[in-house]
């Protein structure tokens, strides 16, 4: 493989090009927000709670590069059928896994940019933990 | 008819000066079309620096020994090079910086918190770097000044007719302006903006980072009060750079920075300032980066600003017709005759964090994102876009390699 089809691989393509669960829901239990101002990605993420706190549906809006779409894309996905609780103590190796590529620190940032708003949605509405190594931020995340 | 001849200059033969371009990644060497944001570094730079830390190395103003002399002597050549190379009527004006950022703060903080209140109106543009935006807007909101920016029209060149409602606003005392926009290349009227500023009693400070490397300076001709400048820009190591002031302002001028070196005298109940320009120098300076600026001054001397700036023009007006060509690009900034080397755009359906990606693996090396100019963006309608930009080593080829990784970017993403 190339470096190209490396990065690109067919099924990020489709998730950037044909994004799963697109749109934000109406009356959603918790939404956020979160750019990546380097290369100026949005993510904006609603989420609807079932008993439990279980995620029934996720959709999601946002611009920007083809790697932070996509991820975010496959991380609504993903996270389908799980608890707040179990989404917030989600490692970022997961998704990343799931993208199955190779990413340099700065592409890294934009793949998990959905996540970490997802984990604030969930903090802002049910209080669940935010990752540590934020420290005390809080409002809309930027991911610096 | 007069036939005037202008020297031109060989990038095909200056490449050679440069290390850099003897790495090959896939028979190739880069193709660098990020100098906007920082320049490659020439072997006679390279050389000056590692010549001064083996033989002239010592810290400079104190020692009384030989070395020290030495040192001292090769730090105030650097600082006669850049007077010269910004026509400055006083080497006593020349304040070694660690870049153009700190010689915009030096000014908004130095000049701006005792200078500024409620009532005083400071005027920046929609077209400014950060650091010529934000210190501005920060001591404006300190000091409970007003905070305006002229507004730029459609090709990205400043509307100053606005300024009469600017004027309303309260009294001006800072018009703060960037010769040439990192982000458009635009080429600002900073003559006309010194002119108008000096007519209502206020100072004029002009960012000059994107100008300096690239066309010949004058800060008398331009009528400018400060002038802000970057040798990693201009082909000399990062950490240093210069400010210019006009020598009253900065007399009357509290210091930036505090401690060593900036001091006549200390006592216990009163401190008083070390003369021009050591007033505003506090530490140990970046010595043999102030060397390296002043051969790199040198370097763009001899080849000759006017040749750079043709140079460049030429490359422009290229890029600007290879990418006009393809409808699935959007250009922004003025046309080439009004414009410096650099080029922004967009590739449809494609972000520019991609494009740069897919044209790195074709060895090109361009800038995406919103180039400290995030206000700018906004006034786009867009988050970021990818960025040419060129000097003196670049070539035509190095266009058609970013045109043919364009298409590469648009038939995979786009």
């Amino acid at each position: 493989m190339n470096e190209f089809d490396q990065l690109y691989r067919e099924l990020i393509l489709d998730h950037y090009k044909n994004p799963r669960n697109h749109g934000l829901l109406d009356g959603a239990d918790a939404q956020a927000e979160g750019q990546n101002p380097l290369c100026g990605d949005e993510v904006t993420l609603s989420v609807r709670l079932g008993e439990g706190d279980v995620i029934e549906e996720v959709g999601f809006d946002g611009r920007g590069c083809a790697i932070s779409q996509a991820a975010t894309s496959m991380l609504t996905d993903l996270v389908k059928g799980r608890s707040a609780q179990e989404v917030a103590t989600m490692p970022k190796e997961e998704l990343l896994g799931e993208l199955g590529i190779p990413l340099t620190p700065v592409r890294l940032k934009c793949a998990i940019l959905g996540l970490g708003v997802l984990k604030l949605a969930l903090h802002k509405a049910k209080g669940t933990p935010l990752p540590e190594e934020w420290g005390a931020s809080a409002g809309d995340l930027v991911l610096e | 008819m007069a036939v005037t001849t202008h020297p031109k200059l060989d990038a095909h033969r200056l490449r050679a000066d440069f290390p850099v371009f003897d790495e090959l990644v896939n028979g190739r060497p880069v193709a660098y079309l990020d100098s906007a944001s920082s320049t490659q570094k020439p072997r006679p730079v390279l050389d000056a620096m590692r010549d001064f830390y083996e033989h002239s190395y010592a810290n400079v103003h104190r020692g009384v020994y030989r070395l020290a002399e030495r040192a001292t002597a090769g730090y105030e050549t650097a600082r006669g090079k850049v007077a010269a190379l910004v026509n400055a009527p006083s080497e006593r004006e020349v304040i070694f910086t660690r870049g153009a950022t700190e010689g915009l703060n030096l000014v908004a903080y130095a000049w701006g918190l005792d200078n500024l209140g409620p009532g005083d109106v400071v005027v920046v543009t929609e077209l400014e770097h950060h650091s010529s935006f934000v210190p501005w807007q920060y001591v404006a909101g300190r000091t409970g000044a007003a905070f305006r920016a002229i507004p730029i029209d459609e090709q990205g060149e400043l509307q100053l007719e606005a300024l009469d409602e600017i004027e309303r606003e309260g009294t001006v005392k800072v018009v703060a302006n960037n010769l040439v926009s990192n982000t458009l290349g635009t080429i600002n009227p900073v003559e006309k903006l010194a002119a108008w500023a000096h007519e209502r009693g206020a100072i004029m400070v002009v960012d000059a980072a994107q100008a300096a490397p690239h066309r010949s300076l004058d800060v008398q001709a331009l009528g400018c009060d400060f002038l802000a400048i970057s040798s990693h820009k201009m082909c000399g190591p990062s950490g240093a750079g210069a400010l210019w002031g006009r020598r009253e302002l900065l007399e009357e001028m509290s210091p930036f920075n505090l401690g060593g070196e900036m001091i006549r005298s200390v006592s216990l109940s009163e401190t008083t300032w070390n003369e021009l320009p050591y007033k505003f120098e506090a530490g140990t300076p970046a010595i043999a980066e102030a060397v390296g600026f002043g051969a790199a001054v040198d370097y763009i001397s001899e080849i000759g600003l006017d040749a750079i700036e043709r140079h460049e023009h030429e490359l422009v007006e290229l890029a600007l017709a290879r990418l006009g060509e393809l409808p699935w690009i959007d250009l922004y900034g003025p046309p080439p005759d009004r414009r410096a080397g650099i080029v922004s755009f967009n590739v449809h359906g494609v972000h520019p964090h991609d494009v740069a990606q897919v044209l790195d693996w074709e060895g090109v090396a361009v800038r995406a994102g919103h180039h400290c100019t995030q206000p700018l963006m906004t006034k786009l309608g867009v988050a970021a876009t990818t960025r040419a930009s060129f000097y003196l080593y670049s070539i035509p080829e190095e266009i058609d390699r970013l045109v043919d990784g364009l298409h590469k970017a648009k038939n995979s993403l786009g």
